[in-house]
């Protein structure tokens, strides 16, 4: 079943606990060299679907492959090129940073104990965490902890890296820094795998992504084709909404207003397929006298088709 | 960018039975159980040294009575004392921890994504927990060595039998003693590992793994039951007399490392097929 160029795929994936269904046949094709999102409200069946992927968890039934061999059975070969973070990061609280992750490379077979040193220095380095290298993780932050997580993630040169939520408890500031190594692991050309629930944090990342709701895959596929699927709206923010709306009905547009602030309003109109003369628009707002404060042909982000597919973002579906 | 070549593995990946051994060896909470092992022959040396009242012979734990005469025996005596339920104690806190102390911090999961390896997980958490008996056990005999040398003449040594052995001899014997009440302790500590495969919570895995010896013990009391002793696993617990006669008589070891290897087999497999199977969801 497997594909060269994937370097995820599962066949009907499926788990089921009790008679709770967690992941429902879903049939995952991550491409290699993609940064792929894996996005779904809390609760989705995200960390399920990972357990399984990095042979924590049996599947129930269904197939799967991770970089070309087929997984569980071929676990002891791939996972030493599988780097992850998987449903937040986890320490000895007695150990330094640094001891936790010799101690964790240790557990490697594959990791030369000789370069070990060097490599948990400069992973901690790229973290930006050599400075907290010698205090017990039990005294870190949330955020440093997610750092150092990363940074586990990071001692061996990785063909795949699987990252479950790698901004959780971090700020802004750390947010920023996480998609900036997300990108210099891809530029790499390792493959990158990064769920989260908040589509805003790796939107600007991914180059794929795929959204789960109830334990079920609902879209999939590069970024443009996911946006490719919703519809576009055109945008006038103008004080004479009343004309501007006349002339968008004129198009054989929808126009609906909405008070932007005391002088002017937003008048919107959905684009129908097809439509082709949205150039023609502005012109004839201003042949039509109305005084154009903005105007915009807005594609749809993917927080709405994230919306639309999975209902509002936070709610947790079970 | 060029990722690790899975064919390639370094040594026979004891790497990991290193750093388990590290991190065992290192944690404050096992220091301070050897701490308390090496206090009860200190306790015992000294509460006998500040009492001027003789000891009667078959008064009190045995060998008791000949701490007084000869020093050397304070670890025989301090150990008959710590082996019904101090020792079980601290192997139940050891071994109830292996793989459930490693589920509650999380890092089990990362260490299996390494991957570790789960049969090799399991073989380093029982080697764990057999060298900290091995760990208790000479503690507590160096423990009573020094401080039974310190307190009290030491010279040749009168055997149960009535011969008489040298001091380095004795010191022989006493390592012996050791080596059987560690080989005693296999057991458990397989009993142990595998009520820490059951559960993520370490204190339950703990507790479970104490009741267990102390249960054993109880039913070994009880003369009712005496068809079911010679299978309880705490049956040989005490049985180390014949390394204290002359000529040494090492049927009961040989008796004890059958009783505690067959347990350690069948727990140890119990543990293989409950932690090969599992989800790790913690």
């Amino acid at each position: 079943m497997t594909a060269p160029d994937l370097a995820i795929e599962t066949r009907a994936l499926t788990k089921t606990f009790g008679r709770q269904r967690a992941v429902q046949g879903i049939d995952l094709a991550v491409p290699r060299g993609s940064v792929f999102g894996f996005l779904g409200p809390n609760g989705s069946g995200k960390t399920t679907s990972i357990r399984m992927l990095l042979g924590l968890a049996d599947a129930t039934s269904g197939e799967m492959s991770v970089l070309g061999e087929s997984m569980p059975d071929r676990i002891l070969d791939v996972l030493p090129r599988v780097g992850a973070l998987v449903e937040g990061p986890a320490f000895y609280p007695f150990l330094s940073g640094e001891d936790n992750l010799r101690r964790l490379d240790s557990a490697d077979r594959h990791a030369s104990p000789r370069t070990r040193t060097e490599r948990v220095r400069r992973a901690l380095e790229r973290v930006g965490l050599s400075a907290a290298a010698k205090k017990k993780a039990g005294a870190y932050s949330l955020g440093m902890k997610q750092r150092l997580g990363i940074a586990n993630a990071l001692l061996q040169p990785r063909e795949l890296l699987v990252l479950d939520e790698p901004t959780n408890g971090l700020d802004p500031q750390g947010t920023r820094e996480v998609r900036s190594l997300v990108r210099s692991f891809a530029a790499e050309g390792t493959t990158v795998f990064v769920s989260s629930h908040l589509l805003a944090e790796v939107e600007q990342v991914c180059t794929h992504a795929a959204i789960m709701s109830a334990g079920s895959l609902v879209a999939q596929g590069s970024l443009d084709e996911l946006r490719g699927a919703g519809e576009r709206h055109v945008r006038v923010r103008t004080a004479d909404a009343g004309r501007a709306a006349s002339v968008l009905a004129g198009f054989g547009l929808e126009p609906s207003s909405q008070d932007y602030d005391a002088s002017s309003a937003d008048v919107t109109a959905l684009l129908p397929a097809g439509f082709a003369a949205s150039n023609d628009i502005v012109a004839a707002l201003v042949t039509a006298g109305v005084r154009v404060q903005g105007f915009a042909v807005e594609e749809p982000s993917l927080e709405d088709r994230f919306v639309d597919l999975t209902g509002e973002g936070f709610d947790v579906v079970r | 960018m060029s990722s690790a070549d899975p064919k390639v593995k370094h040594g026979a990946g004891l790497s990991l039975l290193a750093s388990e051994l590290r991190i065992l060896f290192g944690r404050r909470r096992t220091w301070a159980m050897l701490a308390a092992v090496a206090l009860i022959p200190i306790l015992l040396a000294v509460a006998l040294r500040l009492t001027s009242a003789g000891v009667e012979p078959g008064q009190g734990p045995p060998f008791l009575d000949r701490v007084t005469q000869n020093g050397l025996f304070v670890s025989f005596t301090a150990m008959v004392v710590a082996i019904p339920l101090f020792l079980p104690l601290t192997v139940g806190v050891v071994a109830g921890d292996t793989l459930a102390g490693e589920a509650s911090h999380g890092t089990l999961r990362y260490l299996l994504v390494a991957p570790a390896g789960r049969l090799r997980l399991l073989i380093v958490k029982f080697a764990g927990a057999i060298a900290f008996c091995i760990a208790a056990t000479l503690t507590l005999v160096v423990a009573g060595t020094i401080i039974g040398a310190l307190l009290f003449p030491v010279g040749p040594v009168t055997l149960l039998s009535g011969d008489v052995i040298s001091v380095p001899e004795s010191a022989v014997r006493a390592l012996l003693v050791a080596a059987y009440v560690s080989l005693s302790l296999l057991g458990l500590s397989a009993i142990g590992l595998f009520i820490s495969s059951l559960t993520s919570v370490p204190v339950g895995a703990m507790a479970a793994t104490v009741v267990v010896s102390v249960v054993s013990q109880i039913l070994g009391a009880l003369p009712q039951l005496e068809w079911l002793h010679p299978w309880l696993f705490t049956d040989t617990w005490l049985g180390f007399s014949g390394l204290l006669s002359q000529p040494m008589d090492g049927t009961a070891f040989g008796a004890n490392a059958v009783l505690q290897g067959g347990y350690a087999a069948v727990f140890f497999a119990l543990a293989y097929s409950r932690f090969t199977t599992k989800d790790i969801l913690s």
